[in-house]
């Protein structure tokens, strides 16, 4: 069994980050330079370590799967970013940011790394301003904040509906700074296939190139893995088409224990799907939930009329409609955490009350608020989220209310890591959403974009560093040694198999399969009996998959289908991995939903006596079962609650 | 609906291309135009053909990876619109549509319709930036910046650097990408200390590259996706003016 | 003002605007005097005509005039060579963008400007200047060229009217466009007072259509 050491420092909780860079190892300036370090990934976490890292004088190595660092999937995120800076003077502070992702998380995160996170997140602000993020600002010529899904103060900082775009793109000017300063070196196009170890510490990876097919071998001194989270395993999910959980799941097979992967986040406002062509989900910005109204039908004969096509929504009377999120949570309404109003739209759907032509829908309406603050605001607010939404639905959501449903989201499982954010493997570390760390069994709005940075920012170059501290004499590694030879046979071989496959099925097929499989069993409720369903017919398919699959194409130039072939090899075997990890859970928390759980009024119950740990799986082989390690999570400064949303008590 | 697809070829960067036909029904006129290549795509491999190749990442606008020129326009026959968020609705049953690359000298093609733009971040890389390392940073609000000036820069800042404006221009100039990213510095006062630096580097990195020039017929304008402005055009003209009228030598 | 070929894009453009602002200002200058050719007697006109040709500051100018034009030629070509390169695949299907017709089409009106400016010159400024082809009348007893009869002689041909208006029109054109365009090379883009300058550069182009096809029109229609 892997041992899990947090390494959480001494002291209270507000002087253990202090206390461990004050008490750290550091590496001279002369001696950065004689050592590399590999990040994959460049969005915010991948994007902010290389730079950082390059700032501080170290080689580095930097990979993305795109044409270009700019368009990792951070880009996407719309709302915003918390941080703890009270320019509102509404009370917040940074214990109450940290008690709210701790809460938010459902007690499931570990407090030290929390505690971190709140308190770097006012640098990662200050860092960004300097950067020349355009954030939003008051005329007074200050940043403006909004408040966000679950949170009772504003704390968000935003810059439109393009909060994301703005940071990942401040984040990629210190990488181009740092390509052109020559200390990092820029490597697009490139897919991490595996992870190289040496006498137990990682010091490489694979990759292919995916314009000349060319299998690569980079060496390191560390190796940081910053790319994103796993939400493809569902096909149909609010991530980029070639967003994947591969490289985190090689590092896996080479023994870095996976924490969490039951823990997925469904956000609650996406367009609904349309059609069995339907490639990915688009998200429409929580930040829509402040003003719009979320309701169904009270009666179940105006929702199946709606359903045929035969009543619009502003035909019905508002007597008739059925606001449940302000019904069933009173303090928060429609503001509940994102866990919470998923599952509150799909109880609704799956007793009749849904919209559209499927009955998979609530309305999101805008009529109170165009009616109290008058349609300029409200264009102002969400003009361009509008405007997306007309684009894709062809109605207009000033006059016809908006529709929406839960979608895959984000993974808050993922890598374990410890205090440092490194793995089980000496010198591997994850940063962003690529580990399991800060938000527990479910992530506050606003908060992944914080992660991502602090971790980038803030965390790694430090921790990083202390890694690296008695790795000075340690040469620059070559990359014909035996174990970069045999680590790209086997790289070799896997893809060689897909290609001569001679199946008949194509890689998509097997992906649509998985993800319905995933979303039925493994999605917004689970149970016993389809969790062990889903365990058998995922390892059915994955069978299947080895058999019939049909990858066209040479290992020459490009090859779309044998990039998709290998990640949804990979997605098959965590699929599993995800539906044990659920099954073996027996209470509902955040995120992890089992129907099992639950107070009669259909809200989830924890279960912090048996339940509260890290669940951290570690591969054993290909032909045995994983092994479940735990890490138990204490909670010394805040009192373990059940979350309630009803009251404004917090 | 029944369309044809007219699209280009090409197996690599250094071989000929050429239009290919391809016939396809039964299109859902819901279905985004990506959706529609990628059904095509999966009766390409069924017949054991080779699927066309095209970039896509985000597929919700944002990421700027997908680039087709479809009968004449970056991003197809629609405004302010990537190619993912283009739907079939926009075409009649019965059309040809005509699928093309992005064509300028510093965006060779890749295969089919994949075009490398690692130009535009050279381009980054030649000043687009900020010098500031991480840390030891003054507070976020201890200089004001008006309302204006941020929303301004908001506006240039939302480029996404698909490269529509090149594939756009007659002249395959890249001026509104260069003058989107020299406007947002340009605008904010962290950005003004290394101005003039920052827009001789990233103009003479655009030259060098081989952009043509700007002749101002702002069809750029009209197909940004984004709706980026040509007004940053003019802001980089004037800077680039007063930098070089400033200049010690 | 450098290596014409080295220096940067933006700098090509400024002499651009710089040559073709200038060059308009010429325009007008050259249109008032052209339509003193109109009055009763030429008299005035060939004077003023001689003025122009001798008269030492005005010579000195004749130096920059040319001087512009090249510029704005030389500068012209190299700019559309360079774009000629930046794309050397053409689109199947090329872009119609609801743009600006008149933009699209500079080089092409430019070529056909030029092969009228060659004409021109043969046929007024070098017949009179080099060649002495140009026969004399006394004025207040002294010689003067007789530029005037030469202008009136040239637009009672009416193949020479349609031509002349063609190359006008086209002229215009050019300016339409390049006018308003000068002014954003320049980087003078203001969100109050583009449109101002977008709508002058409309009224340029059409007074200055109209003052020379008015020339030709009077003199093939009227009584000279």
């Amino acid at each position: 069994m892997a041992t899990l050491k947090s390494k959480i420092p001494e002291g209270t909780l507000a002087e253990k980050w202090t206390n461990y860079k004050a008490h750290q190892n550091l590496v001279n300036p002369a001696n950065k330079r004689k050592l590399e370090v590999i990040v994959v990934g460049t969005g915010l976490a991948g994007a902010a370590a290389a730079a950082s890292l390059g700032e501080l004088g170290f080689k580095v190595k930097n990979f993305c799967i795109q044409d270009s660092p700019r368009r990792a999937h951070s880009i996407a995120a719309q709302g915003g970013i918390n941080a703890a800076k009270n320019y509102p003077n509404d009370g917040d502070s940074i214990y109450r940011l940290f008690y709210d992702t701790i809460k938010g998380g459902d007690y499931r995160s570990r407090e030290a790394n929390v505690y971190r996170l709140a308190e770097v997140s006012n640098n990662i602000i200050d860092q960004c301003v300097a950067q020349g993020v355009p954030f939003a600002r008051e005329y007074g010529g200050l940043l403006d904040n909004r408040s966000f899904g679950g949170a009772l103060v504003s704390r968000t900082f935003y810059a439109r509906g393009q909060t994301g775009q703005q940071l990942l793109l401040g984040a990629y000017s210190a990488l181009s700074k740092e390509v052109s300063r020559g200390s990092v070196e820029m490597y697009v196009r490139r897919e991490m296939l595996d992870l190289v170890i040496i006498d137990g510490r990682a010091r490489g990876i694979i990759t292919r190139n995916t314009v000349t097919g060319e299998i690569e071998r980079f060496a390191a001194h560390a190796v940081v893995l910053a790319t994103g989270g796993y939400g493809n395993v569902f096909f149909l999910s609010t991530n980029a088409m070639n967003s994947n959980g591969s490289a985190a799941w090689q590092c896996y097979k080479r023994g870095a224990v996976f924490g969490n992967p039951c823990m997925v986040q469904i956000h609650p406002t996406c367009i609904p799907v349309h059609g069995d062509y339907q490639s990915k989900l688009t998200l429409m910005s929580e930040s829509l939930r402040n003003d719009g109204r979320i309701w169904v039908p009270k009666n179940k004969e105006d929702a199946e009329k709606i359903q045929k096509g035969q009543l619009k929504p502003t035909e019905i009377k508002e007597e008739d409609r059925d606001y449940y999120l302000e019904r069933r949570y009173p303090a928060f309404g429609n503001l509940v955490p994102r866990d919470v109003a998923s599952r509150a739209a799909k109880e609704r759907c799956d007793a009749g009350y849904g919209v559209g032509n499927t009955g998979l829908a609530v309305y999101l309406d805008f009529k109170h608020a165009i009616e109290r603050l008058g349609k300029e605001v409200i264009e102002a607010r969400y003009g361009n989220l509008f405007q997306m939404y007309e684009k894709i639905v062809d109605e207009n959501p000033y006059e016809t209310p908006m529709m929406i449903y839960p979608a895959i989201h984000y993974t808050m499982g993922g890598i374990w890591v410890d205090y440092e954010l490194q793995t089980t493997i000496p010198g591997l570390f994850a940063a962003g959403e690529a580990n399991f760390s800060d938000h527990g069994a479910n992530r506050l709005g606003a908060s992944a974009l914080m992660q991502g940075l602090a971790d980038g920012y803030f965390v790694i170059p430090y921790t990083v560093q202390n890694y690296l501290a008695d790795q000075i004499n340690v040469p620059f590694f070559k990359t014909d040694l035996p174990e970069f030879e045999q680590a790209e046979k086997e790289v070799r071989d896997k893809l060689e198999k897909l290609l001569n496959n001679n199946g008949s099925t194509t890689v998509d097929t097997f992906h649509k399969k998985l993800g319905l499989l995933m979303w039925d069993h493994v999605g917004m409720a689970r149970n016993k009996e389809g969790l062990e369903e889903a365990i058998k017919e995922i390892r059915a398919l994955r069978d299947a998959f080895w058999k019939d699959v049909k990858v066209p194409g040479s290992l020459k130039g490009v090859n779309v289908e044998l990039e998709k072939a290998t990640r949804v090899a990979d997605f098959l075997e965590l699929g599993e991995l995800m539906a044990m990890d659920a099954l073996n859970r027996e209470e509902s928390c955040g995120g992890h939903f089992r129907e099992e759980y639950q107070t009669e009024e259909g809200e989830a119950v924890r279960n912090d006596k048996d339940y509260m740990f890290v669940s951290a799986w570690e591969y054993k082989g290909s032909d045995q079962e994983p092994v479940l390690n735990k890490e138990s999570l204490k909670y010394e400064y805040i009192e373990v609650k059940t979350r309630n949303y009803k009251e404004a008590k917090s | 609906m029944n369309l044809t697809l007219k699209i280009w070829r090409q197996p690599g960067p250094d071989e000929k291309g050429k239009f290919v036909n391809y016939p396809i029904s039964d299109v859902s006129p819901e279905s985004s135009f990506l959706e529609m290549m990628d059904v095509l795509n999966e009766q390409l491999i069924a017949k054991g053909e080779e699927p066309v190749a095209f970039d896509h990442d985000c597929r919700e606008g944002i990421c700027g990876m997908c680039s087709m020129y479809i009968n004449g326009r970056p991003h197809g026959p629609d405004d302010a619109i990537t190619t993912c968020q283009l739907h079939m609705r926009k075409f009649k049953d019965g059309d040809t549509i005509t699928i093309e690359p992005w064509r300028a000298k510093p965006f060779p093609v890749i295969k089919d319709l994949i075009v490398d733009r690692s130009s535009f971040d050279e381009i980054i890389q030649a000043g687009g930036f900020i010098s500031v390392d991480t840390g030891g940073i003054p507070d976020a609000n201890a200089i004001p910046i008006p309302k204006l000036n941020a929303d301004l820069a908001m506006d240039a800042a939302s480029c996404i650097g698909c490269g529509a404006c090149v594939a756009a221009c007659k002249n395959a100039s890249a001026m509104l990408f260069v003058s989107a990213k020299v406007s947002q510095f340009a605008l904010l006062p962290q950005g003004k200390i290394e101005a003039k630096r920052r827009v001789q580097k990233m103009v003479a990195k655009m030259d060098e590259l081989g952009f043509g020039n700007c002749t101002n017929t702002y069809a750029c304008e009209a197909e940004c996706p984004k709706e980026i402005k040509v007004t940053n055009i003019a802001r980089m003209n004037r800077e680039f003016f007063a930098a070089k009228v400033r200049a010690e030598k | 003002m450098g290596n014409s070929l080295t220096q940067s894009s933006l700098t090509k453009k400024y002499v651009m605007a710089f040559a073709g602002l200038f060059l308009i200002t010429f325009l007008f200058v050259h249109m008032s005097i052209n339509m003193l050719v109109l009055l009763p007697a030429t008299d005035t006109f060939n004077i003023a005509a001689h003025f122009m040709g001798t008269n030492i500051l005005i010579k000195v100018f004749e130096v920059v005039l040319f001087g512009g034009f090249l510029i704005h030629i030389i500068y012209g070509l190299i700019l559309q060579i360079q774009n000629w390169m930046a794309r050397p695949n053409r689109y199947k299907i090329e872009g119609w963008s609801h743009t600006s017709p008149f933009s699209k089409f500079m080089i092409h009106t430019a070529v056909i400007i030029f092969i009228f400016l060659v004409i021109h010159l043969g046929d007024f400024y070098i017949k009179a200047k080099f060649l002495g082809q140009v026969e004399d009348v006394m004025i207040g007893g002294e010689a003067y060229h007789n530029l005037g009869a030469l202008v009136i002689a040239k637009f009672q041909m009416g193949i020479y009217v349609i031509g002349y208006i063609v190359a006008i029109l086209i002229l215009a054109f050019h300016l339409h466009h390049g006018f308003q365009s000068g002014f954003q090379s320049l980087g003078l883009n203001h969100t109050k007072y583009t449109p101002l300058i977008k709508s002058l550069s409309t009224l340029v182009s059409i007074v200055l259509a109209i003052g020379y096809i008015t020339i030709p029109l009077v003199i093939y229609f009227g009584n000279y």
